[in-house]
């Protein structure tokens, strides 16, 4: 078991760093799907079965998805690949990874070892995980609705036809009396 | 069942967090600084599980899930944003973000 968890954090270490510094975006998400992947077997692992079928479905499945049909919406050409290696010379790295190095230092330094481990390791049943979200939770199911309302209404917002300003200049200089 | 590897847990949390910080600041293209985030915010909600399934209770879960809609809603707000910056400015610098209202 403590095996097979490394093994999967090694790969979503590993898939996540390479998602991060790749100079095409497709492959940046496609390494994060395996990512999302390997986490869902540490989640697995860690007695939560109903979260790691969410985390394929949602994380892997539509979130990146979603990202995919910006990708295709971006008309992203063979110089968008060029364009990134030239933003992101090697050094651009060196204090983001200090940055995260002492961040990740700090960390470790903090986590004390754990005295009283019990026994743990027993999955969590989804009726457990249902019953706690629509008992004691429901406010926050609640919230998370009107956040999700508020989410939907600002994207069809943002996502409409703008009209640019030339075309509205054109009308006016085309026709004087305008309605 | 051995020991559950709470604590390796916490530490691999820790290393995905570091990586999509090290990416939020790095990055110039705004889609990959938002698919760090993805990252990040999957580290936090790393931190929940482990936590739930270190003192057996399903609230690490249902925090787990309120993250998952979280996640679900800034990262459609960003991509409008973004394809609304693509559309005004042609480009997706980070950069050139603050022109966004023209």
């Amino acid at each position: 078991m403590n095996l097979l968890f490394l093994f999967a954090a090694a790969v979503a270490v590993g898939t996540s760093i390479a998602a991060v510094t790749r100079n095409n975006v497709l492959h940046a998400i496609l390494f994060l799907i395996v990512s999302f992947a390997a986490i869902a077997v540490v989640f697995s692992l860690l007695g939560a079965p109903f979260i790691a079928a969410l985390e394929i479905i949602t994380y892997a499945g539509a979130i990146m998805v979603l990202f995919l049909f910006a990708v295709m919406l971006l008309n992203l050409g063979g110089s968008a690949i060029e364009r990134e290696r030239r933003w992101q010379p090697v050094t651009a790295w060196i204090a983001p990874a200090i940055a995260g190095a002492v961040l990740l230092a700090e960390f470790v330094l903090i986590l004390r070892p754990d005295r009283h481990p019990e026994a743990t390791g027993a999955a969590i049943a989804p009726i457990e995980v249902g019953r706690a979200i629509f008992i004691r939770y429901t406010v926050g199911v609640e919230l998370v609705a009107m956040l999700l309302l508020a989410a939907l209404l600002g994207a069809s917002r943002l996502g409409r036809r703008v009209r640019t300003t030339t075309i509205n200049h054109q009308g006016a200089g085309h026709d004087g009396t305008s309605l | 069942m051995t020991a559950l590897p709470f604590e390796q847990a916490l530490i691999l949390a820790a290393i995905l967090f570091a990586v999509g910080l090290a990416g939020v600041l790095a990055r110039r293209n705004l889609l990959l600084i938002l698919l760090s985030i993805e990252i990040m915010l999957n580290a936090a909600g790393l931190v929940f599980i482990a936590g739930g399934s270190r003192f057996h209770q399903p609230d690490g879960q249902v925090m787990f899930l309120f993250i998952l809609a979280v996640a679900a809603a800034e990262v459609t707000i960003g991509l409008a944003l973004l394809l609304r910056q693509d559309h005004c400015a042609r480009t997706l610098d980070a950069d050139a973000a603050d022109k966004l209202r023209d």
